[in-house]
């Protein structure tokens, strides 16, 4: 890998590297004893370790100097195998936690192992670790293919994936020695948040550098679908993590909202998260890899338009129907639900473009467990996007809000339809990406299907069982105008569907441990397929506009 | 022709990133903006007290181990909300919080007005091991806080913090901030009257995990539980509840 890199670009990338060492330095010296000096440690070890590697190959031979005329996959390739490693931390952490819930004691008497502690590493560990991978490593493959161009950088792509990595292990460190921001899906402190804002520059002009160089006139709609990811993602982070920090050398910072504002700002960071994260990135996965499996053109390209600017517009005011019935001011409750309505017709029309899109293929979604998980996804999108607005309407939202039944949206959302077209989406690329005819085994992702499926019923099931159960009996009256129910009544009722979720999501789990295991066969063991060599980048001069003003 | 228009636009990286940033930015600012301008969004309280240092050392320990994952502190307009937990909660309550603790998810109960309910025995107990008071509790035992020493030198630079947000603690508070902290858990000690003098009438001088002799995690965090929906009655006179403020002496 390092030997794809010319030597003045090797000289860089130390260069980088050294910086960011005395960076963990100078975070080690300030921080001290408090934990902001624990992730200088951190910041050091993670850089000069990196910087082992470049100069261990630093006087190696200069690489072809044909490679131009290559598409860059070495990232893409490190960019899955990292997103399948969060993959596993970040289930294994939900699986945990989730039995902690059905049996308390299952914690070691100190503070890093207790629930609240350990929630966050599962959330960011799955979001960002596993999703936020995918969606690089994914867009880096995707931009290169629809443009036929390769990608506009030889050290931003690893500066960008790497760097991503060293905020997610900042994030989730942090949360087990107690630095949080106590923002749900933010809880990165503001050092973490002023390093992510460098890497997801870094990455928008990658990404615009690249798209300049394409050979098509057009842009993909998959790379509208990542822009949106890259650009609103950018907005929403900075807004939200805006704070004052108690010194220079404390984790600890108090964000400049305060009270109801602060609760507006961080549910429009919360739900767009969803939106440009957890939505959009992984549309523009699925606009890519779903017609390429099927071998059928997308749909309909004006459902394409209607879907994208619908969910980029519409988004961005759902954010307060997680605020229904609370100190916010009734017109931005009723706004949130009533663009989050609205919200479902531009998903279902990405939902049914998909599902459209494989009409005359559907006996190669019969036969082929790769096509069946996007299939799958698409389904879940639709049905958590209904759901999505069903619960926004704030008479239901009065039933659901606090319950489980918001969990058992989120992990149909989460586990159904980003990680059902995450794994789908790999299916295709590993292959590909490795030169290879198909996965190590069909059978293994045969298993893995039925695996993640069965988990996400059970899952879901016992969450909207228990969610419904606990919001009924929240708001049962006896006859004398009493509440029927104390809180610990509600508790106990949860307990079997607590066990059932836990059971769920191990399965799931052991679904991505199966996939782990094929991917690193297929990287590894099967024989290289001849004619690879086709999948090139056109060499004439590009097409698009003239280039950005970030070249 | 809006697909000749899309046509166009799809042709430019710049033009298409300035289109997404505009169709995006309009929800945040209609939705945002105002709720800074218009002011009826958050009540007067003239009562409205800070928190003081030991709260706010309890309060940064409730967000570190993540209470806010399982308990949330807003009581809905619903009626069995506020016959559950008590007065629907107001934006001025939180007017100081940064951030805000609304929370998402009721593991446990709502604890908005928590303040006052038990005593600091039952919530010491009760944070030692959640099963000794309530058997079918699944919260995590909070051994630690009892053994944890509380750290309280940077405590001038917390509240110094708060104030760059907009928190409108004074040099005085902040210059005894560690002495206050102690003197909230030490009753009679030279300390207490001082805090009670900076914060009001109303703080609360205990020795809140019952060993006045030295300051841990667990004074902080029952300090701040114990202030919860107590720092302004703002939320009973608004809802003309018949029931009072718990503690209030009207």
């Amino acid at each position: 890998m390092i030997t794809e890199l010319t030597s003045s670009e090797r000289q860089y990338a130390a260069v980088i590297l050294v910086v960011m060492a005395m960076v963990g330095v100078a975070m080690a010296a300030l921080g001290r004893s408090d934990p902001f000096g624990v992730h200088g440690v951190i910041v050091l070890v993670y850089s000069v370790g990196l910087l082992f590697l470049v100069l261990s190959s630093f006087y190696a031979p200069e690489p072809r100097t044909d490679r131009q005329a290559s598409y860059y996959d070495d990232p893409i390739k490190v960019g899955i195998a990292l997103s399948m490693a969060w993959a596993v931390f970040g289930m294994f952490m939900g699986v945990w936690i989730a039995a902690q819930l059905a049996w308390p004691t299952l914690a070691f008497d100190a503070a890093w192992s207790t629930f609240g502690r350990l929630r966050p590493t599962h959330t960011t560990g799955v979001i960002f670790g596993f999703g936020g991978n995918a969606l690089i490593a994914t867009s880096f493959h995707v931009v290169q293919r629809t443009s036929r161009a390769r990608l506009a950088g030889q050290i931003s792509p690893w500066f960008v994936l790497l760097g991503f990595n060293l905020f997610c292990i900042l994030a989730v460190t942090g949360y087990v020695m107690g630095v949080t921001q106590s923002k749900e899906y933010a809880e990165a402190e503001w050092y973490a948040d002023l390093w992510l804002v460098v890497v997801w520059v870094t990455y928008f002009i990658l990404y615009l550098r690249t798209l300049a160089r394409r050979k098509e006139p057009h842009i993909y709609v998959a790379n509208w679908y990542y822009m949106a990811f890259i650009v609103v993602v950018a907005i929403l982070h900075i807004v939200n993590n805006l704070a004052v920090p108690v010194s220079i050398g404390h984790a600890k910072s108090y964000t400049i909202w305060a009270g109801v504002q602060d609760a507006m700002v961080q549910w429009w960071y919360g739900h767009n998260a969803v939106a440009f994260f957890l939505t959009s990135g992984f549309l523009g996965m699925m606009y890519y890899y779903l017609p390429k499996r099927a071998g059928r053109p997308i749909f309909s390209y004006r459902l394409s338009i209607l879907s994208f600017w619908g969910i980029t517009f519409f988004y961005m005011w759902a954010g307060s129907h997680h605020l229904h019935y609370t100190a916010l001011p009734h017109w931005v409750q009723n706004l949130g639900m009533t663009f989050s309505v609205m919200l479902l017709v531009p998903s279902w029309a990405s939902a049914g473009n998909a599902l459209l899109t494989l009409n005359g293929a559907w006996h190669k979604v019969r036969d082929d467990a790769t096509l069946r998980f996007m299939m799958v996804a698409a389904v879940f999108y639709g049905l958590s996007t209904f759901e999505g607005s069903f619960l926004a309407i704030r008479p239901v939202n009065s039933l659901s809000h606090y319950t489980d039944w918001t969990i058992g949206h989120v992990h149909a959302g989460a586990l159904g339809w980003v990680a059902f077209i995450t794994f789908g989406s790999l299916y295709t690329l590993v292959p590909a990406l490795w030169k290879r005819d198909a996965m190590h085994s069909a059978a293994l992702v045969e298993v893995h299907f039925w695996l993640a499926l069965a988990g996400t019923l059970i899952y879901v099931f016992a969450m909207w069982n228990s969610g419904i159960i606990q919001g009924l009996m929240w708001r049962t009256y006896t006859e004398d105008g009493t509440l029927a129910y104390s809180f610990v009544d509600s508790l106990i009722a949860m307990y079997p569907y607590y066990i059932a979720r836990a059971f769920g999501g191990l399965l799931f789990l052991l679904g991505a441990l199966v996939a782990c295991y094929n991917i690193w066969m297929t990287a590894r063991a099967t024989p290289l397929i001849a004619g690879s060599q086709l999948d090139l980048p056109d060499r004439r001069p590009a097409t698009g506009t003239a280039p950005s003003p970030a070249e | 022709m809006p697909e000749l228009f899309h046509r166009k636009i799809e042709r430019t990286a710049i033009g298409f990133v300035l289109a997404i940033i505009a169709a995006a930015s309009v929800g945040g600012l209609v939705e945002i903006a105002p709720l800074f301008t218009i002011h009826e969004t958050v009540e007067e309280a003239p009562d409205m007290r800070l928190y003081t240092p030991l709260e706010l050392a309890g309060r940064n320990i409730y967000e570190r181990e993540g209470c806010y994952a399982c308990h949330s502190q807003m009581i809905r307009t619903l009626r069995d909300d506020v016959e559950r937990y008590g007065p629907y909660s107001l934006a001025v309550e939180s007017k100081y919080d940064h951030p805000m603790l609304w929370g998402s998810k009721r593991t446990g109960p709502d604890l908005a007005r928590i303040g006052g309910k038990y005593s600091d025995l039952w919530h010491v107990t009760h944070l030692m091991n959640p099963r000794d008071v309530v058997p079918e509790s699944n919260m995590p035992s909070y051994r630690f806080l009892a053994r944890t020493p509380l750290e309280t030198a940077d405590f001038g630079m917390q509240l110094a913090a708060m104030r760059e947000v907009g928190v409108p603690y004074t040099d005085d508070m902040i210059a005894n901030a560690a002495r206050d902290a102690l003197g909230q858990a030490t009753p009679d000690s030279d300390f207490s009257a001082g805090v009670v003098e900076r914060y009001g009438e109303k703080t609360q001088v205990s020795a809140f995990d019952g060993v006045a002799t030295e300051l841990t995690e667990m004074d902080a965090l029952v300090a701040y539980l114990q202030v919860l929906g107590r720092l302004t009655d703002a939320a009973y006179k608004q809802t003309a509840a018949s029931e009072k403020a718990p503690g209030s002496q009207q």
